[in-house]
C-alpha cells in the first residue's frame, strides 16, 4: 500500500462521522428552517417572531450572556493570579476551583434549586441570621428579579471553572522573563498585570470568550431547572417547540437563530482579540 | 503575617467555600429523602441517625438509578468511539505532513463555534427510520460528535510528545508500523489517551439537550431529570442531581494533572 494514503486512511473514519452527525445535521437544520408546506419559505420565522415567548427568550439569553460572560472572565483571571501567588497548597486549591468544569447546568440548577427553593438552605440561613422572618420566595413569576440573579449566581458558580482552567494553562505557558525584566525596571504588580501578562494572555483570553460565550448561547437546562418556564431563553423556547409542540419547523428556527448568535460572536472575538502575527 | 497576605488567604478561602457548599448542602438534600427536603428550618448538619430507611429510599428512586444505566451506556460508548475515531486522526496529524492537514484541523476547529448539541433537532427523524431513536446508542453517537473534536487535537500533540527516533527504531529491529505503533508509541501515550476517554465520558454523561430530544422511553439521567422537573418531587431531583455531580467530582481528581496540559492543547 502506498504510504501516501496513511494518514487519509486514519483521518478518513473521523471526518465521515462528522460529515454524517455535524453537516449533514447543519444543513438540515437549516434547511428544515426555511422550508414550509413543501415549499421555501419564511414561514417558520414568522411564526417564530410572533410567538408571545420569544421577545422575552431574546432579551433574556443576551441579558444573561452579557452580564455572566465578563463577569466569568474578571472573576477567572483573579483566581488565575491569585494562584501564581499561592505557596503551599496550590494543587488542592486549584483541584477544588476545577471540580465545577466536570458538573453539567442540569445538576448546578438543581444544586441551586436546593439552596434557593423556599424551604431551602438560604431561606434558612438568612431567618437564622434575622434577616427574614419567614420563608421567602425568589424564584417565582412575581420575582423576575431574584430569579435572574439566582441564575446569574448558579452560572458563575458552574461555569467560571471553564475560563480559569483555560487561563491557567495559558498563564503556564508564559515565559517568566518578562515580568522579572519589567520587576526590575520598578513597575507595580498593577502594572505588570495590565501591561505584560494581561496582552501575554490574549490568546487564551480570547479562547475562553469564545468557548464561554457559546456555551452560554446553549444554555437552557439551567434556567428550566431554577426556573421552569418564567425565564425562557432561546434554546428552551427551541426545546419546547421541538418536544412539547412537535413543532420542528420553528424549533429548527431557534436553532438557527442560536447558531447565528454563536458563530457572530465568534467572529467579533476573533476580530477585536487578534494577535497580530509578528506577536505571535 | 501582613495585612495582604491575610485578605489574600481569606480570598483563597471564600472562594474555596463558594465553590464546595453548594455541593455538600445537595448531598445533603440528596441523602435525606423526603424527610429532610420537607423540614423547615432546613438542618445544615448531616442527620446524626441515618437511618437504613433512608438510604433505601435514596436508592430506590427507580427512574433515577434506570436512567443512570443508560447513561453509563451511552457515556461508555461516547468513549469508545471518540477513542477509537480521534485517536487514529491525532495520529495523523502528529506525524504526517499531507495535503489536506490544514484545512482537516479548521474544520475540527470549525465545531467549536457551533452550538454543536442542538444539531440533534433535525436527527430525531433519521433516528426514528434507522431504529436508532430512544436508544442509548444513538444519543452516544451525538455525543461523540461533541468530544471527538476535543479527541482529535488532544491525542494529536499526545503523540507530538513522543520522539518520532523510538517508532523508527522499532521499525529498524523488524517491526511493522502497526506493530511499533502499538508495542512502542501507544503505551507511551497511554495515560493521556486515558485522559481524553474520561472526559468523552463526562461530556456524554452531563449533555442534556441532545440527549432529551433523542429519547422517550430510554431516557438517561440528564433528559430523565429534565423531563420530570416540573411534576417529581424535590426529594427525587435532588437525589438525581447529587447522583449527577458524583462522577463530575471524581473525574476532576482523576485527571486534575493532565487537565490544564489538555486545556492547553485543546484550545490554543
Amino acid at each position: 500500500m502506498n504510504a501516501r494514503y496513511i494518514p487519509y486512511l486514519l483521518i478518513a473514519p473521523s471526518l465521515g462521522f462528522l460529515t454524517l452527525l455535524f453537516f449533514v445535521p447543519l444543513v438540515q437544520t437549516i434547511a428544515l428552517a426555511f422550508q414550509a408546506n413543501g415549499g421555501w419559505s419564511t414561514e417558520n420565522f414568522a411564526r417564530m417572531t410572533g410567538d408571545i415567548n420569544f421577545t422575552d427568550a431574546v432579551v433574556d439569553t443576551f441579558e444573561i450572556v452579557v452580564i455572566v460572560v465578563p463577569l466569568q472572565l474578571l472573576l477567572a483571571l483573579a483566581m488565575a493570579m491569585m494562584l501564581q501567588h499561592l505557596r503551599g497548597g496550590r494543587d488542592i486549591v486549584l483541584w477544588i476551583w476545577s471540580i465545577p468544569l466536570g458538573i453539567s447546568d442540569l445538576a448546578a440548577g438543581l444544586v441551586w434549586l436546593a439552596i434557593l427553593t423556599d424551604k431551602g438552605y438560604l431561606n434558612t440561613l438568612l431567618v437564622d441570621l434575622g434577616v427574614l422572618n419567614g420563608p421567602q420566595s425568589w424564584l417565582s413569576y412575581e420575582t423576575p428579579l431574584s430569579l435572574f440573579a439566582a441564575i446569574v449566581v448558579a452560572e458563575l458558580w458552574r461555569a467560571t471553572a471553564i475560563v480559569l482552567v483555560i487561563l491557567v494553562a495559558g498563564v503556564q505557558l508564559l515565559p517568566k522573563e518578562y515580568g522579572e525584566a519589567a520587576e526590575v525596571f520598578g513597575a507595580t504588580p498593577w502594572q505588570r498585570f495590565s501591561r505584560i501578562t494581561l496582552p501575554l494572555l490574549k490568546p487564551s483570553i480570547q479562547t475562553a470568550l469564545i468557548l464561554r460565550t457559546v456555551l452560554a448561547f446553549e444554555m437552557f437546562a439551567i434556567v428550566l431547572s431554577i426556573g421552569g418556564r418564567n425565564f425562557p431563553v432561546l434554546v428552551s423556547e427551541a426545546f419546547n417547540w421541538q418536544y412539547s409542540q412537535q413543532d420542528y419547523g420553528v424549533a429548527a428556527a431557534y436553532a438557527v437563530i442560536v447558531m447565528g448568535v454563536s458563530l457572530t460572536a465568534t467572529l467579533v472575538y476573533l476580530r477585536i482579540l487578534r494577535t497580530p502575527a509578528a506577536q505571535r | 503575617m501582613t495585612l495582604r497576605r491575610a485578605v489574600f488567604i481569606t480570598g483563597i478561602v471564600v472562594l474555596c467555600t463558594w465553590t464546595l457548599v453548594p455541593i455538600y448542602l445537595i448531598a445533603l438534600a440528596a441523602v435525606g429523602g423526603r424527610t429532610v427536603v420537607n423540614s423547615w428550618p432546613k438542618p445544615f448538619l448531616p442527620p446524626t441517625d441515618v437511618s437504613f430507611a433512608t438510604i433505601r429510599e435514596f436508592f430506590n428512586i427507580s427512574g433515577v438509578w434506570t436512567s443512570a444505566f443508560y447513561s453509563v451506556e451511552a457515556a461508555v460508548l461516547c468513549m469508545a468511539f471518540s477513542i477509537l475515531l480521534g485517536v487514529p486522526a491525532g495520529y495523523a496529524l502528529a506525524r504526517f505532513v499531507f495535503p489536506g492537514a490544514t484545512t482537516y484541523r479548521l474544520l475540527i476547529l470549525l465545531t467549536r463555534a457551533f452550538p454543536v448539541a442542538i444539531l440533534a433537532l433535525p436527527l430525531t427523524v433519521g433516528f426514528i427510520r434507522l431504529g436508532l431513536y430512544d436508544t442509548p446508542f444513538g444519543v452516544s453517537l451525538m455525543h461523540t460528535t461533541l468530544a471527538l473534536p476535543f479527541a482529535v487535537l488532544v491525542s494529536a500533540s499526545l503523540f507530538q510528545a513522543i520522539p518520532r527516533e523510538l517508532e523508527e527504531a522499532a521499525w529498524v529491529f523488524g517491526c511493522s508500523p502497526l506493530r511499533a505503533f502499538l508495542r512502542v508509541v501507544l503505551p507511551l501515550a497511554l495515560p493521556g489517551i486515558a485522559a481524553v476517554a474520561i472526559f468523552a465520558f463526562v461530556i456524554s454523561w452531563n449533555e442534556v439537550f441532545a440527549a432529551s430530544v433523542l429519547t422517550v422511553r430510554h431516557k438517561t439521567l440528564t433528559a430523565y431529570l429534565l423531563s420530570v422537573l416540573s411534576e417529581s418531587p424535590l426529594h427525587v431531583q435532588f437525589a438525581g442531581g447529587f447522583v449527577l455531580i458524583i462522577p463530575a467530582v471524581l473525574f476532576i481528581f482523576f485527571v486534575r494533572k493532565r487537565l490544564f496540559s489538555m486545556w492547553g492543547i485543546a484550545t490554543r
